[in-house]
């Protein structure tokens, strides 16, 4: 699997998730700064990891949104490419339409920092099938915009369509409430693209791959990726 | 030509900012303010002449960055 993290002025996971990505592919992913024209060729996956793109100034996301290279990660996912965006990452995607909906401020205004477990929606995805279907795995969470919003009408195509990918939810696998770190509509920690070729969160699988960070559950998507049939573009 | 642009949240679009905004005039016991929203103003100059062709040009840098039409309505004014 040949990754191409994106790196944005302000984003500060791009290691982490390179990282993450060498682990499960054991190949080095290229780095790619946000004013190249092109992703490198025959990239199978573009990773737009988390941070604070141009200091979220304007809205979380919105600069790095409508950068040169997103021209090309939208030509890649066209084209049926994969890409991730996590945290900042998923904010960015929202910002430059390959997503529908937003990020908005936490309900309760704080930033949230702590561990945070999910419930992986389905297992039949290019991300998840390393995992099983409604698996409740423990990853963290980090940001102040998380609170994911949409409109009814994208909602409703969103579940119709089985699109959602991660739920918040607690460690026994109850969804929502206290689990809900951020006010997201049904609990949504992460979605998919129409042809789930895209896939958002909010939650970093990045940080959780090495037991000495409190677990591994993390892994599993990077996995996925890598088994995930090749869609080089 | 000046002008600016002011954007705000749609209707119904949770405010958490302007929530708290509200709680701390109640809690300087400013009377009367019933809700609170928080909004963006960008005051902008421009090298046109044609009050149309600057609407239309700042109708362009709205839909396309000054504010995200998912949850944000804008106003143009031409000063």
């Amino acid at each position: 699997m040949r990754a191409a993290v994106l790196l944005f002025p302000g984003l500060n996971r791009e290691g982490d998730a390179m990282r993450a990505l060498e682990q499960a592919s054991g190949v080095k992913p290229i780095l790619v700064w946000h004013a190249e024209h092109d992703l490198p060729a025959g990239t199978d996956l573009v990773v737009v990891p988390g941070g604070f793109s141009y200091g979220d100034y304007l809205r979380c996301g919105a600069i790095a949104g409508r950068a040169n290279i997103m021209n090309a990660v939208r030509a890649h996912a066209e084209r049926g490419g994969l890409v991730l965006g996590i945290c900042n990452g998923f904010q960015i995607l929202c910002e430059s339409g390959l997503l529908p909906g937003v990020l908005m401020r936490n309900k309760d205004l704080k930033f949230v920092c702590r561990m945070q477990h999910l419930r992986v929606e389905r297992n039949d995805t290019p991300f998840t099938n390393r995992y099983s279907r409604q698996q409740i795995i423990k990853v963290c969470v980090a940001h102040g915009e998380g609170n994911y919003v949409a409109d009814p009408e994208t909602i409703a195509r969103l579940e119709g369509e089985g699109r959602v990918a991660f739920r918040y939810s607690d460690f026994n696998g109850n969804i929502g409430g206290e689990a809900n770190c951020n006010g997201s509509i049904n609990d949504i920690a992460g979605i998919y693209s129409e042809r789930m070729n895209v896939l958002g969160m909010m939650p970093h699988p990045e940080n959780l791959i090495d037991p000495m960070m409190g677990g591994i559950d993390g892994r599993g998507l990077f996995e996925s990726l890598v088994h995930a049939p090749a869609r080089a573009a | 030509m000046k002008a600016r642009v002011t954007v705000t949240l749609k209707t119904g679009v949770l405010d958490p900012q302007g929530k708290a905004i509200e709680g701390a005039l109640r809690s300087l016991a400013i009377e009367g303010v019933d809700s609170v929203r928080q909004g963006k103003v960008f005051d902008l100059e421009l090298s046109l002449e044609d009050p149309a062709r600057a609407q239309a040009v700042l109708k362009d840098a709205c839909e396309k960055l000054l504010a995200n039409t998912v949850v944000e309505n804008y106003r143009i004014e031409i000063l």
